[in-house]
């Protein structure tokens, strides 16, 4: 059984969740993601510096049975990425909206998030997909 | 009953999905001067002694030398019988890759220990299950220096082999990546160019090992100079029997090494089919293309192969694979994996072989008044001699049955009348002495 959406995130149609401080959006999948991807083997992080478009691929998460795009939520440049992940990827698995964060990125148009959905619409997303 | 792969109804139903109005209309994109419009002309059926009357009076026109000096990319080796009747064996006979693979034990089994050799020879951390040949593998390491970088620029020696040459340029092409050709001085790659056009920019460095021209490279100061710039070194090998007494590209620092397997086993079949190796660092392994063998263990506890990182594939990964090729040359990989085991540390018997009849034969035809040896290094076991007719040289090798070098002058216009000789455990001293004397005498 997935956990609950938390309700300070930001959802995206792809299951990527972003959490905004200061400008700054906190990257990871959702736990439904991982429940779908089953065992997470390998997360190859962006390097930092790097800039990203909304809906563009941010990250790569290799699970033992795929590899799927992780899609970047907003537009903006990679300040920090989830290190840990490269010894753990299970974090991902163990703490999809914590510990299994991906990167953080500086959001370049605050505007943007308008396209994201909050936890109750990601969530009704989620049982009317069945995926 | 005849073979119908599909009725004219399905093939109808199949047009209309894809919105195409006829058969003809899926080579619109093919040239129409290309285009074959009318039935081929195939003759009749023959009896099986017919046909093997017809064949083998085809294979008579074959010129069947009696020794060879001719190198250049393909090579003669000895090459022992247990391969044939090992190989031959119908547990292992196919060509193809295994597809459904941890049914196959005993081929995975085989893979595996390929490419733990390969890694041995190489000095790299892993390899994968192989590839086509030694050119397409390079093309490939050519790429993926560019997905480890996220650069778009490629530096390869002229002294590569001029044909892989062509196929990096062409796999490139297509991948909107940049080729620069490193110039070369004294028949290998001119460091001081190599200096000159390194920046920030280039993803990866590309040079042969021995180079086309025999010589042995400075791959140590290569690596060196290519890591200052976080460029990826790739070391191509196509006489790996080499990797028995040379250090290994491992130890002098390179990052990928590809080369072509033919010379472990493989014989001369005009032009294949061959196998491409590709070895690499540890760091490098998600970068790689094709397939990959694991060793592991099954719910019982039991050792087990399988394939593995397949996720990364095209089968899966569809137009984000790391790459186009989802196969590798099994039988292939098992004759080499048959020739190293059967060989052993004797391979450094072989390697010792080719390279000190080399230098005997270069001795000699250096001592001759017409003819010079071009190489100022050490050379492995190809090299160049300068003559006053080539053509003519070649001829008269071949009237004594006697297969020459190869013309330089094919591939580069300012090597004309310059031959590259090779020499392996295969040619006696009475060959050589016989090749000398015919040499001098033009």
């Amino acid at each position: 059984m997935a956990k609950l959406n938390p309700k300070e995130l930001k959802y995206t149609k792809e299951h990527e969740w972003a959490k905004v401080e200061k400008g700054v959006a906190t990257i990871g999948i959702t736990d439904h993601a991982q429940e779908l991807l089953t065992s997470i083997v390998f997360v190859e992080l962006p390097k930092i510096g790097k800039e990203v478009e909304q809906a563009k691929s941010l990250a790569v998460v290799e699970s033992v049975k795929s590899v799927s795009d992780v899609y970047a939520p907003v537009s903006g440049q990679v300040l920090e990425v989830n290190t840990e992940l490269s010894n753990k990827p299970e974090l991902v698995n163990q703490d999809a909206f914590g510990e299994g964060w991906i990167a953080k990125i500086k959001i370049k148009d605050i505007k943007e998030l308008d396209n994201l959905m909050d936890a109750k619409s990601y969530t009704e997303y989620c049982k009317k997909g069945q995926h | 009953m005849d073979f119908v792969p599909a009725t004219i109804q399905e093939e109808k139903l199949m047009l209309k999905t894809i919105g195409v109005k006829s058969f003809a209309e899926l080579f619109i994109d093919i040239r129409s001067k290309f285009l074959l419009r009318k039935n081929l002309q195939i003759p009749e059926g023959l009896s099986e002694i017919e046909l093997i009357k017809e064949i083998s009076s085809l294979a008579e026109k074959n010129k069947i030398y009696k020794t060879s000096f001719l190198g250049a990319g393909a090579y003669r080796h000895f090459i022992p019988s247990v391969i044939k009747h090992l190989v031959g064996r119908s547990e292992f006979y196919t060509a193809y890759t295994p597809y459904q693979a941890e049914r196959s034990q005993g081929m995975l089994q085989a893979i595996y220990e390929y490419q733990t050799m390969i890694c041995r020879l190489t000095g790299m951390d892993l390899a994968n299950a192989s590839m086509y040949d030694g050119a397409s593998a390079l093309a490939e390491a050519a790429l993926m220096t560019t997905r480890i970088t996220e650069r778009k620029t490629v530096l390869v020696s002229s002294c590569v082999h001029p044909d892989y040459q062509k196929t990096v340029q062409t796999y490139c092409q297509a991948n909107n990546v940049q080729v620069i050709t490193i110039p070369s001085k004294n028949y290998a790659t001119d460091f001081q160019k190599l200096k000159e056009l390194i920046e920030n920019q280039v993803a990866g460095v590309i040079i042969q090992n021995p180079n086309f021209f025999g010589t042995l490279e400075k791959v140590k100061e290569v690596a060196e100079l290519s890591h200052q710039y976080k460029a990826i070194l790739v070391i191509n090998i196509v006489e790996p029997t080499s990797l028995a007494i040379i250090r290994s590209p491992g130890e002098e620092g390179a990052d990928i090494v590809v080369g072509d397997g033919q010379s472990f086993g493989l014989p001369l079949n005009f032009g294949g089919p061959s196998i491409g190796f590709m070895a690499t660092k540890m760091d490098y392994l998600r970068r790689m293309p094709g397939r990959l063998v694991g060793m592991t263990k099954d719910t019982k506890g039991r050792r087990a192969f399988v394939l593995t990182l397949q996720s990364r594939e095209q089968h899966i990964r569809r137009e984000k694979a790391t790459s186009n090729i989802c196969t590798n040359s099994a039988l292939c990989a098992l004759t080499v994996l048959i020739y190293l085991a059967t060989l052993g540390p004797k391979l450094k018997k072989i390697a010792e072989l080719s390279i000190s009849k080399a230098y005997y034969f270069s001795k000699k035809l250096n001592q001759q008044a017409n003819v010079k040896v071009m190489n100022n290094d050490y050379f492995y076991n190809e090299f160049v001699v300068k003559v006053k007719n080539s053509k003519k040289i070649l001829e008269k090798l071949s009237k004594f049955g006697i297969e020459g070098g190869l013309d330089l002058g094919i591939y580069y216009k300012q090597l004309q009348n310059q031959l590259l000789f090779c020499t392996t455990e295969l040619n006696t001293k009475q060959e050589i002495d016989q090749a000398v004397e015919i040499i001098a005498s033009i």
